[in-house]
C-alpha cells in the first residue's frame, strides 16, 4: 500500500514541479515587462498596466483559473482552446499562473529598479551608455540584490500555490493525495496520503530557502 | 578660441527659477572653479552641461559647435545626446560609483562597452580589450591606487572612491572636466588626497570646471573663478582676484563668512 501511495504522490509532485517551473521560466521575464509599463513614461500605457495588476492582484487566483479555463470556450466560436484532457488543464493553469505572479513579480522588481540610486544612472548616462547598456550593466544586478528576500517569500508561495490548480482538476500532489480519500488504486477512505503530501511541499520549500540563503550570500560581496 | 562657450542659459523648475541669463567661457587647459552658497545653482550648471538637466533657454558650444541649443530641438536629440555627453566628465559629490564591480572595473567599464560599437571591434576585440585594461590600471596608477584596483567601492575609503571616480571619468577622455563638490562628502583627511589629484590633474592643463567650497584651493589652482548667487553669476574673474579682491559687495559678504571659520 505505501509504494502505491507513493508512487501516485510522486507523480502528482511532478506535476506540482512542471507547473511550478513553468510558471517561473515565463512570470520572471514576463514580470519585468509588465514593470517597465508600470514605469512608463507614456501615461496611456501606464494606466493600462495599473489597472491590469490591480485586477490581478486584486482577485483570486483560484477565480482567475477557473475564467481562464472554462470561459473561453464559451465565448470563442470554435470553443475552448485548451487541449483535451490533463494536458489542456495544465496549459491553462500555467497561463494563469503565470500572468497572476508577473504580476506579483512586476510590483517587487519595480521597488528594486526605484531603490537603486538615481545616481547610479546618472554616473552610467555621463559615461556615455545607452539605456539598455545601463540597465543590464548597472542597474540589473543591484536590483536582483535588492529582490532577492521578496523573490524568495513570492517563490515559496508559489511552490504552495500551485495546489489551487486542482480546482480545475489539474493532478496535481493535493489531488493525487485526496484521490486515495476518495477511492483510488483500490483504496478508499485514506487520510494519510493527504497529509504526506505536506513532506514534499516542506522537504522541497526547505530546499528553496537553503538556494535564496546561498544567492543572498553570494550578492554579499557588495552594497 | 575657448573650448566651451555658454550662452545665456536659463534654467527654471516650474516657477521656481534656478538659473538665468548664464554665460561664460573657458579656454583649452584652463580650469574654472565655480563658488558660491548651496542653492545658488552650482550644480545645476554642471548638470546642463552634461545633459543631466535640460535648459530652458540659451546655447551651448564645444570646441565652436554648437551642440546644445534650446531653440532648435535637432540639438537634443537622445541619440545624439549620448555622443555629445563624452565632451564632458563628471565626477559626483557621492562618486556613484558602481557597487558591484572592482575599482578597475569601474574605470574600464563605459568604454568597453563603447568600443563594442568601434568597426574593428569584432577583429581585433582581444587587444582593444586589452589595452582599455591597460588604460585603466596606468590611470589608477596615476591616482595613487596601483594596490586597489581588485577592490570592490565598499571596501575602499571616500577618498579613494573619489579618486576611481576621477580615474572613470578620465578614461573617456572628456574634453572638460567637471566636479561637483568632489570633497563635499569627505572628512578633512581625505580631502587632501582628492584635492592634490585634481591639483596634479591642473598642472598637466587638464581642462576643469570645479564647483567647490574650498576656497584657498579654487584660488591656487584655478585660473578663472566665478561666484554665483540666486542662480545668476554675480563676478567673474581671475582666480586670485575674484577671492582676495572681489570687486562686488555680495562676492565679499560670501566669501567673509569663509574667512570667519
Amino acid at each position: 500500500m505505501f509504494l502505491t501511495v507513493i508512487g501516485a504522490l510522486n507523480e502528482g509532485f511532478l506535476q506540482t514541479l512542471k507547473l511550478f517551473a513553468v510558471t517561473l521560466i515565463g512570470a520572471v521575464p514576463l514580470g519585468l515587462v509588465v514593470s517597465f509599463g508600470s514605469m512608463s513614461s507614456f501615461p496611456p500605457l501606464r494606466w493600462l498596466t495599473k489597472t491590469v495588476v490591480w485586477i490581478i492582484r486584486g482577485t483570486p487566483l483560484m477565480l482567475q483559473l477557473i475564467i481562464i479555463f472554462y470561459i473561453p470556450g464559451y465565448v470563442l466560436p470554435g470553443g475552448s482552446p485548451w487541449p483535451s484532457g490533463e494536458a489542456g488543464r495544465f496549459l491553462a493553469s500555467a497561463v494563469a499562473f503565470i500572468i497572476n505572479y508577473a504580476c506579483y513579480f512586476s510590483e517587487i522588481y519595480r521597488g528594486g529598479i526605484q531603490g537603486v540610486p538615481v545616481g547610479q544612472q546618472e554616473a552610467g548616462q555621463v559615461l556615455g551608455m545607452t539605456r539598455s547598456q545601463i540597465f543590464f550593466h548597472v542597474t540589473l544586478l543591484q536590483m536582483v540584490k535588492r529582490i532577492v528576500p521578496p523573490m524568495s517569500n513570492e517563490i515559496i508561495t508559489l511552490v504552495k500555490d500551485t495546489s489551487i490548480a486542482r480546482i480545475i482538476s489539474m493532478q496535481e500532489i493535493i489531488w493525487a493525495g485526496y484521490s486515495f480519500l476518495k477511492g483510488s488504486h483500490g483504496y478508499s477512505g485514506l487520510l494519510w496520503p493527504l497529509f504526506f503530501t505536506g513532506v514534499y511541499y516542506l522537504v522541497f520549500n526547505g530546499a528553496l530557502t537553503l538556494l535564496f540563503g546561498w544567492v543572498e550570500k553570494k550578492l554579499d560581496y557588495f552594497r | 578660441m575657448a573650448i566651451l562657450e555658454v550662452q545665456n542659459i536659463e534654467k527654471h523648475f516650474g516657477a521656481t527659477r534656478v538659473l538665468e541669463d548664464i554665460s561664460f567661457s573657458l579656454e583649452q587647459g584652463q580650469a574654472l572653479a565655480i563658488i558660491g552658497s548651496s542653492g545658488s545653482g552650482k550644480t545645476t550648471l554642471l548638470r546642463c552641461l552634461n545633459f543631466l538637466e535640460t535648459p530652458n533657454q540659451g546655447k551651448i558650444a564645444v570646441g565652436g559647435k554648437v551642440i546644445f541649443d534650446a531653440a532648435d530641438p535637432a540639438t537634443q536629440r537622445e541619440s545624439e545626446v549620448r555622443k555629445k555627453r563624452l565632451h564632458f566628465g563628471m565626477v559626483f559629490q557621492s562618486f556613484n560609483l558602481f557597487p558591484q564591480y572592482t575599482a578597475l572595473k569601474n574605470v574600464t567599464l563605459a568604454k568597453e562597452l563603447l568600443s563594442q560599437e568601434w568597426p574593428d571591434f569584432k577583429q581585433n576585440k582581444k587587444a582593444i580589450l586589452e589595452e582599455i585594461q591597460a588604460e585603466g590600471r596606468e590611470l589608477l596608477r596615476k591616482m595613487g591606487l596601483s594596490d586597489r584596483e581588485g577592490h570592490f567601492p565598499c571596501q575602499l575609503s571616500g577618498g579613494q572612491q573619489q579618486r576611481v571616480a576621477i580615474a572613470r571619468a578620465l578614461a573617456l577622455k572628456p574634453d572638460i572636466l567637471c566636479f561637483d563638490e568632489p570633497t563635499s562628502a569627505l572628512d578633512p583627511e581625505l580631502t587632501g588626497e582628492v584635492l592634490k589629484v585634481i591639483r596634479s590633474l591642473a598642472e598637466q592643463r587638464t581642462t576643469m570646471i570645479i564647483v567647490t567650497h574650498e576656497m584657498a584651493f579654487a584660488r591656487d589652482v584655478a585660473d578663472q573663478v566665478i561666484f554665483m548667487n540666486e542662480g545668476v553669476i554675480v563676478e567673474q574673474g581671475e582666480a586670485r582676484q575674484v577671492i582676495e579682491n572681489p570687486r562686488e559687495e555680495r562676492t565679499r559678504q560670501f566669501l567673509s563668512r569663509y574667512a570667519e571659520n
